[in-house]
């Protein structure tokens, strides 16, 4: 055993050159990763040197899959994409496809568009938001969130019937119109949600180990960010002022009043201040959905007929046109103009963009998802370059990704 | 003895406390089955969209540990697993791995629509059901399952776990 | 329109190159060879400003007939953030020989994308730095996206034809597995 003294001092080894280098597979099994994410890591000691992200484990084929469906039925599909903001997809593919073959939407249906797509931010963040503070360490502001999360699915449940996969957007308008009971709810939850966010921000916003952990972490500069083509919160923590809600308005937006807000550091810290202002924002715009709700019919007269033939006979709520277009008429080469679009919709994450190809059927000739998350996952091994491990998962958390929607 | 039976408390199927005595009494089968179906430790496993409902069952709202259900983030402390979302092929592998990792006893709970069978994903690179290459004990339905649906099917694998015979040793 | 104006400078600039522009609901298309594409794309981004690269896309036109449509053709789709104009470019390429120029040097973010049409529809990508398979297993037969290739696929992969060999010869190892072999 060795004694120090005063005067003496111990030499620690230190290795250098290789001897010291090793590398871990991270995932696709770990609880860190939000989902079946795997990293290949080089590390020197506790540094990264290299970061090799592998994606592909939650594959699916969906741009084949969509290929083989008509343009109705892709709509089921798009709930799986990014599964925690389910509504903002439906949202984001009925805007692409309604551009593409030129159908309008009437203006009530247009405006619970935007309701419905606020929520689903409102609870994307929060899930993000309990899951980053949970990789970090902060435990109890996951169950906080969770429980604001449970309102809102709720509320998708009462709207739809389904609390995650909602398909509630049709080509044309939506699926169903609100309740006053529905109203009535989401009316106290706004009423409630500014307080709630403030509740979160005590439980973190000053703490010490928080701000230790996000603070200078994973920073990127402005031009880096646009050389990663990142977007959403991830591209305005770095001073970028790009919201697609403001610079290509989709579904009415251009009616709502509302910020962006924009960082400055481009660190985890600021991104997190960010998403935290998005809530307030979020809270705002269903404010004025509530009060600028005008009435008249959710589907447009000349929406395809893509209510069930069953309920179309029941005469429900829903005045449905006699023809049956994409249903019947796949064959019909005349039915739809060739071309093709791209149309991006800013959901939670960033910008979800949708390419189609028609070649006049009735099924999309080539379907190409753009989306955020597989690009926040492309930029991860730039970012993580040179950061220690444990920042790796505050890195992840902050680019706030899901591999359904990545991996597609 | 007459008089020690009319003071035993019967708190599960066939499991007799004695007041007083802080002594159990029941056949070492049931004891056994008791104790695995009342302390069921999941792998912390998730693939896809079941995965979130699997969370929230865990939260506040639904609290899965009154059941001493506890998420475990390692398989060689887990008994059984959720397998909550699409198992696409390039998948598949590991999900196998993840499962030998586990020690016996060991259950599998397929939970959605996509474990079950694929579900709407029948496509070249979704596994079309996880029984392809796993053992599984309890299926639920569901796109997703709600979190009280996965409850039930927890519940369900209890009660499949209550009547077992022997699973201790080959001998019995 | 803006748009237009950045096709018709593009086409004094690059004369043997734009093979066609196409307006279809308010969007341009510019229809290009393969091989000055990365000029195309450099130009874009540092004199008209087209500093955000929304998608990368590959498509298969087995199916589709049109004038100056090959086989393939890889979509890119630009958008200036400071202007606010877009402009969508498609590079023809042929069946013979698919492949072309990387842009991975201009967007970093295109390395991913690239990788991904690659692993897709077998669109090779020169000078880019890493061109793996990244969606399916590394050892996958065939690119999904073609349209000659089924939707259910069309062999089965070899990895899950192992998986299940290994699930039947691990059974014996169950509980009841090994109950059922010693009867």
């Amino acid at each position: 055993m060795i004694t120090l003294t005063d005067t003496q001092t111990i030499d620690v080894p230190v290795q250098s050159g290789e001897e010291d280098r090793y590398h871990l597979k991270m995932g696709p099994q770990h609880p860190a990763t939000h989902g079946v994410l795997r990293v290949d890591l080089d590390l020197d000691g506790e540094t990264i040197l290299t970061c090799d992200p592998k994606v592909g484990y939650l594959h699916r084929g969906f741009e084949k899959l969509a290929e083989h469906r008509t343009y109705a039925q892709n709509i089921v599909l798009t709930d799986r994409l990014d599964y925690i903001a389910a509504m903002s997809n439906n949202v984001g593919y009925c805007e692409a496809v309604e551009r593409l073959l030129a159908i309008e939407v009437p203006e009530r249906a247009r405006m619970l568009r935007v309701m419905v797509c606020e929520m689903s931010r409102i609870s994307s963040h929060l899930l993000w938001l309990a899951t980053h503070a949970l990789d970090i360490g902060a435990m109890t502001v996951f169950l906080y969130c969770f429980r604001e999360r449970e309102v809102l699915l709720e509320l998708f449940a009462e709207l739809c019937g389904a609390r995650l996969t909602t398909t509630y957007t049709r080509l044309g308008g939506v699926r169903q119109d609100v309740t006053r009971s529905i109203m009535k709810k989401l009316d106290k939850f706004v009423e409630d949600f500014p307080a709630c966010i403030e509740e979160y921000e005590t439980l973190i916003d000053t703490n010490r180990i928080w701000l230790k952990r996000t603070i200078g972490i994973g920073q990127v500069s402005a031009e880096k960010a646009l050389d990663l083509c990142l977007t959403g919160a991830s591209l305005r923590g770095s001073g970028v002022d790009y919201d697609i809600r403001k610079h290509m308005p989709y579904a009415g937006y251009e009616k709502f009043e509302f910020d962006i807000p924009v960082g400055e550091t481009g660190d985890t810290y600021a991104r997190y201040r960010c998403r935290m202002e998005e809530l307030r924002q979020s809270n705002f715009i269903l404010r004025q959905c509530i009060d600028m709700l005008p009435p008249g019919p959710v589907l447009g007269k000349d929406a395809p007929d893509l209510v069930m033939p069953i309920r179309a006979a029941n005469k429900l709520e829903v005045d449905v046109p006699a023809k049956n277009a994409l249903i019947t008429l796949i064959e019909d080469r005349d039915v739809f103009m060739e071309g093709d679009i791209y149309v991006a919709t800013e959901v939670p994450k960033g910008e979800l963009g949708f390419y189609f190809i028609s070649d006049g059927m009735g099924r999309p000739y080539r379907m190409h998802i753009r989306s955020p998350s597989f690009i926040h996952i492309g930029a991860l091994s730039t970012m993580a370059q040179g950061a220690m491990i444990a920042d790796l998962i505050a890195i992840i958390g902050t680019l706030d990704v899901v591999l359904g929607e990545c991996d597609r | 003895m007459g008089k020690m039976n009319n003071n035993l408390v019967q708190i599960a199927d066939g499991i007799k406390f004695i007041p007083g005595a802080s002594a159990i009494v029941a056949p070492l089968n049931k004891l056994i089955n008791w104790g695995r179906a009342g302390s069921i430790w999941p792998a912390t496993f998730g693939l896809a969209c079941c995965a979130i409902e699997m969370m929230v069952a865990g939260s506040s709202t639904n609290d899965l540990d009154r059941f001493g259900i506890i998420f475990r983030a390692s398989p060689r402390q887990a008994d059984c697993l959720i397998l909550a979302g699409t198992i696409t092929k390039k998948m598949a592998p590991v999900v196998r791995r993840v499962f030998d990792q586990m020690p016996e006893p060991r259950y599998v709970l397929a939970m959605g629509s996509c474990a079950c069978t694929g579900g709407i994903f029948d496509t070249y690179a979704v596994v079309q059901g996880a029984d392809e290459f796993l053992p599984v004990d309890v299926y639920i339905p569901g796109c997703p399952p709600r979190p009280e649906a996965l409850l039930e099917g927890l519940i369900k694998l209890q009660e499949k776990i209550m009547q077992e015979q022997g699973r201790w040793s080959n001998l019995v | 329109m803006e748009q237009l104006g950045i096709a018709e400078q593009l086409r004094e600039k690059f004369p043997g190159s734009i093979l066609e522009i196409i307006t279809h609901r308010g969007q341009v298309t510019l229809l290009v060879d393969r091989k000055d594409i990365f000029a195309i794309c450099q130009v874009l981004k540092t004199d008209h400003q087209m500093n955000h690269l929304n998608c990368l896309c590959g498509v298969d036109n087995l199916k589709r007939t049109a004038a100056h449509l090959e086989r393939f053709e890889v979509v890119y789709q630009f958008y200036s953030i400071d202007n606010r104009t877009s402009l969508r470019i498609k590079a023809q390429i042929p069946e013979s020989d698919p492949s072309i120029d990387s842009i991975t040097s201009l967007w970093t973010g295109a390395n991913w994308l690239e990788r991904e049409t690659y692993d897709l529809l077998g669109i090779v990508f020169n000078n880019h730095p890493k061109l793996e398979r990244i969606l399916t297993a590394e050892d996958w037969e065939g690119y999904p996206l073609r349209k000659d290739y089924a939707l259910r696929g069309d062999k089965e992969w070899k990895g899950l034809e192992e998986l299940r060999e290994k699930a039947i010869r691990l059974r014996q190892y169950d509980f009841y597995g090994a109950q059922t072999e010693q009867e």
